[in-house]
């Protein structure tokens, strides 16, 4: 056990620093030169510009400025931002409750509705079965950013039910929270549901006409709990893993969806730096992506473990 | 027996290829005609429409539709038909670069991943694991900043970040092929692995392939659009996500801008996943026929015009089950079922041990589960009934079934490991199923099941009710089976097989236990078996099952001495265990 978490750390520490030395290689491609006159504007003279680039560190070599970043980030230094100068971390923390409050929520969305419908899907069949399986279809095609817009013009421009753009914290005020945050876990959401509904909808019909569950059928066990507590256990773990890989996904549509909610979140800090070439934010936005990552796919594992005692106890 | 019927089935459909098999669904078809339009009609895109897709007119900004501009004009006063035939091609090109990047990339490692196995295959699985936490949409955000705003770059880079799906279902389908007995077969024979490769291999791997391609191809038209919807896409390079930026910047004043780009993603990406889907179908078909709920009640209602025929009919009193011209149906198509069980009629007294016995595909799995009422998906009692202490119990609902089911009738099944849920302990599920069927208290049925694990010959109960179904052997997973069921002491036992799966020497012990049990207990059991062995052991009565009917029902020792039919006789020759049978022969010759 100790061993299996030892492996896993240090795996992680690999691909942080894989994806980390990947990015700053892919945004050193712009010249150190060029990065500084973005930043000074065109009135700027060739003086300045060289002078700016110097204090950048923008002219040392590639693994000297790859080297000084990366033990700077170890401590938990990330840098400042080369246009505004503000602590990536500071930028980070300030922005990242808006991201997760709307990934947080599209998942808690997603987990209840996908097991609804897939359970349904899977117990009654027939036409219930033919909506779900149309419905997630539909879920994967319409692009979620699409989706967004539709919501906006109809929901929020025409009814005026919700705030069309902005983010109101929920310690502020709560309904303006939900008023802000509704529409984009909506759309968020709707591309996740179908595809876990789909999941379960399948893992469930297996396991369902598994051996096991005939036997626990015969020994009288209630239908209620041969479905919710066993069927639905072992046919947990090919959603649980679709659910983390769905959300490495809503990390990418949450920068889409910020852009047209108009919410202050670490997709906006993206785009923005990423079109400047703001390099250090741009490393801070993507460890922190990766973190995420690592850590909920830990969770799933833990959870795994939880529900099955082959993989808790080998 | 359910792969007898299965394989039958699926004979009558294995005459059309996959090809046809895909034209003729419904679904699939039309969406590979759909998609089939979207890219003729983007290739066709000059003839179709005669205006520049980037042209504008003052006049017609926001136009209405009209004759000349069937969608009518955009917010700069371009022709949106124009806009949104051309668009399609941007859409097309991306799927086709994700597509051969994806896939030349992830099925070639994974070929040789799954094939050479070791350090290979232990850093790809390593590099497709790392490539799948990628923040994709950052990366590309960041090379469309690097990089400049190529549709080639951004979507050779999102071809790369979609090749582990590829390569992990390469690999896996070669693991599995890797091991077949037919690739070592062509490896002694002189023939190179690359060839075996190719020809084996890549036939196995073609049918999550193109389900694996679809879903590519459907995510890269979405991700593509989302792209230039960011700004980050060709700014002189007509496509839909363009479109729905531009769309969105006039949100306020023309709303409906958003609808037809939107609509034509949603078209191809749909599209591409149904074309995903049917395929899948098509792969799977000949697994489970569900059988329109039509046809169940047509076969149903004749069944119940024969059992009034024949309620008259008096019933034995010691009489505790009978199956009267039990008949079981599956379905092939949706209209259309095949009868496995051709009227069965078999009687148990109180007391009394029943054999049924016959070759594998007889009909006798059919039959018991019949009785259960819990035969698999698909199949269904279609005629006659099965009466259990003077109650007819087919077409009883589950609810009322429960009622009998472990109470009054246990089912030991042939395969104990796979009928224990692997995600409880042992004591867990044992205990369940005895306060589903009595009033116990959790403790009280905690101390029962204990003395029944001690009772079946388990040295440790304490220990066995801890464990997992995966930490013991077979022959102990067995007795707790057996323990479950006699533990509510019921008047029926069901055994389909019970020691079929189980090690020779297990085997011997398990039924020396049951016969043990039977006669503590005095309850009546059906027990399934092909094995005369067993029967001469255990049983009273034996009927004999060919081909879904009983030829020969008789006193056991009256078939080991005088078995009257021609199927009976065969099969005690080939059993070439016990006594009787030798015997038999003996005297036959």
């Amino acid at each position: 056990m100790i061993l299996f978490f030892v492996k896993r750390a240090l795996a992680s520490l690999v691909l942080l620093f894989v994806v980390s030395l990947l990015t700053f290689s892919l945004l050193n491609l712009t010249s150190g030169q060029a990065v500084a006159r973005t930043i000074l504007g065109p009135l700027a003279t060739d003086e300045q510009v060289h002078q700016r680039a110097e204090q950048l560190g923008l002219l040392a070599p590639f693994w000297t400025r790859f080297g000084d970043w990366l033990t700077h980030a170890v401590t938990g230094n990330l840098g400042r931002s080369w246009f505004s100068s503000e602590q990536v971390t500071d930028v980070l923390t300030s922005r990242l409750p808006v991201t997760l409050s709307v990934v947080i929520c599209t998942v808690i969305v997603t987990a209840v509705l996908s097991t609804l419908l897939g359970v349904a899907a899977a117990v009654y069949r027939g036409w219930v079965d033919r909506a779900v399986q149309i419905a997630a279809i539909v879920g994967f095609a319409l692009p979620g950013f699409w989706v967004a817009l539709l919501l906006v013009s109809t929901l929020a421009v025409q009814a005026h039910l919700f705030a069309a753009t902005g983010y109101i914290a929920p310690n502020a005020s709560v309904g303006g929270w939900l008023s802000t945050i509704t529409l984009p876990v909506a759309s968020l959401a709707i591309g996740s549901i179908a595809a876990l509904a789909q999941t379960l909808r399948g893992s469930l019909i297996d396991v369902l006409r598994s051996d096991f569950i005939r036997t626990l059928r015969a020994g009288g066990v209630s239908e209620r709990s041969v479905l919710f507590r066993h069927a639905l256990r072992s046919a947990a773990p090919p959603w649980l893993t679709v659910l983390s890989l769905q959300l490495v996904g809503l990390l990418g549509g949450a920068v889409i969806i910020e852009k047209i909610f108009a919410l202050p979140g670490i997709g906006s800090v993206a785009e923005q730096a990423t079109a400047r070439g703001d390099l250090p934010l741009v490393l801070g936005v993507v460890v922190l992506m990766v973190i995420i990552v690592i850590v909920v796919n830990l969770l799933v594992d833990i959870a795994n473990g939880i529900l099955n005692p082959k993989v808790r106890i080998s | 027996m359910s792969t007898a019927t299965g394989t039958q089935a699926s004979e009558t459909r294995t005459r059309r290829t996959p090809l046809q098999r895909f034209l003729r669904d419904p679904l699939g078809a039309d969406s590979a005609v759909v998609l089939l339009i979207i890219i003729v009609a983007s290739l066709a895109a000059p003839l179709l429409s005669p205006y520049d897709p980037n042209f504008t007119s003052l006049n017609l900004v926001f136009a209405p539709p009209s004759p000349a501009h069937p969608l009518g004009g955009d917010g700069v006063g371009r022709d949106v038909l124009a806009r949104l035939l051309w668009g399609g091609r941007a859409s097309l090109l991306s799927g086709a670069i994700v597509l051969v990047v994806a896939c030349v990339l992830g099925v070639s490692l994974g070929l040789v991943a799954g094939y050479r196995g070791g350090l290979f295959d232990t850093i790809g699985n390593w590099i497709a694991n790392a490539l799948m936490a990628f923040p994709g949409i950052i990366i590309l955000m960041a090379s469309a900043a690097a990089l400049g705003r190529s549709i080639w770059i951004s979507m050779t880079i999102f071809g790369v970040l979609l090749s582990p799906g590829f390569y992990r279902m390469t690999r896996t389908n070669v693991r599995a092929v890797r091991n077949e007995a037919f690739v070592d077969a062509a490896r002694v024979f002189g023939i190179s692995p690359g060839r075996i490769l190719f020809r084996h291999i890549l036939t196995v791997v073609r049918g999550p392939l193109l389900i694996q391609i679809a879903g590519a191809v459907g995510i890269a038209v979405v991700i593509q659009a989302g792209l230039d919807f960011l700004g980050l896409g060709d700014p002189t390079l007509p496509s839909w996500g363009v479109m729905l930026s531009d769309a969105f910047r006039s949100i306020y004043t023309s709303p409906l801008q958003i609808l037809w780009p939107g609509l034509m993603i949603g078209l191809t990406a749909g599209a591409a996943a149904l074309i995903g889907n049917s395929i899948r179908d098509v792969l799977e078909e000949g697994d489970v026929v569900r059988v329109s709920p039509a046809a169940v009640r047509a076969a149903r209602r004749q069944q119940r015009e024969a059992t009034q025929a024949s309620m008259d009919v008096m019933d034995d009193p010691n009489e505790l089950l009978a199956a009267e011209d039990l008949r079981v149906s599956y379905g092939i198509s949706k209209s259309t079922t095949k009868e496995v069980v051709h009227g069965v009629n078999l009687s148990i007294r109180r007391g009394e041990v029943l054999g049924l016995v016959g070759e594998s595909g007889s009909g006798k799995t059919q039959t018991s589960l019949a009785i259960l009422g819990l035969l698999p998906e698909g199949g269904f009692v279609s005629g006659g009934r099965i009466m259990f202490n003077g109650l007819q119990i087919n077409g009883l609902g589950p609810g009322e079934m429960r009622g009998i089911l472990g109470k009054k009738i246990a089912y030991i099944p042939q395969e104990p490991m796979t009928n224990l849920d692997p995600m409880f302990s042992i004591g867990s599920q044992l205990i369940e199923r005895l306060r589903s069927n009595t009033n116990m208290s959790r403790a009280e049925a905690a101390a029962k099941m204990n003395g029944m694990l001690d009772r079946v010959g388990i040295a440790d109960p304490a220990r066995v009710m801890a464990s997992y179904p995966h930490q013991v052997s077979g022959g102990m997973a067995q007795r707790v089976l057996i323990a479950g069921a006699l533990a509510t002491e019921p008047d029926l036992i069901i055994a389909d097989e019970p020691s079929t799966a189980l090690d020779v020497t297990v085997q011997a012990e398990v039924l020396d236990l049951l016969r043990e049990l039977q006669r503590e207990s005095h309850c009546a059991m059906l027990l399934v078996t092909h094995n005369f062995g067993v029967v001469a052991d255990i049983c009273d009565t034996v009927a004999v099952m060919q081909g879904g009917q009983i030829v020969e029902t008789a006193p056991v020792r009256d078939i080991f001495a005088r078995p009257q039919h021609e199927y009976t006789r065969s099969l005690l020759e080939a059993s070439l265990e016990g006594r009787p049978s030798r015997s038999a022969r003996e005297a036959h010759q």
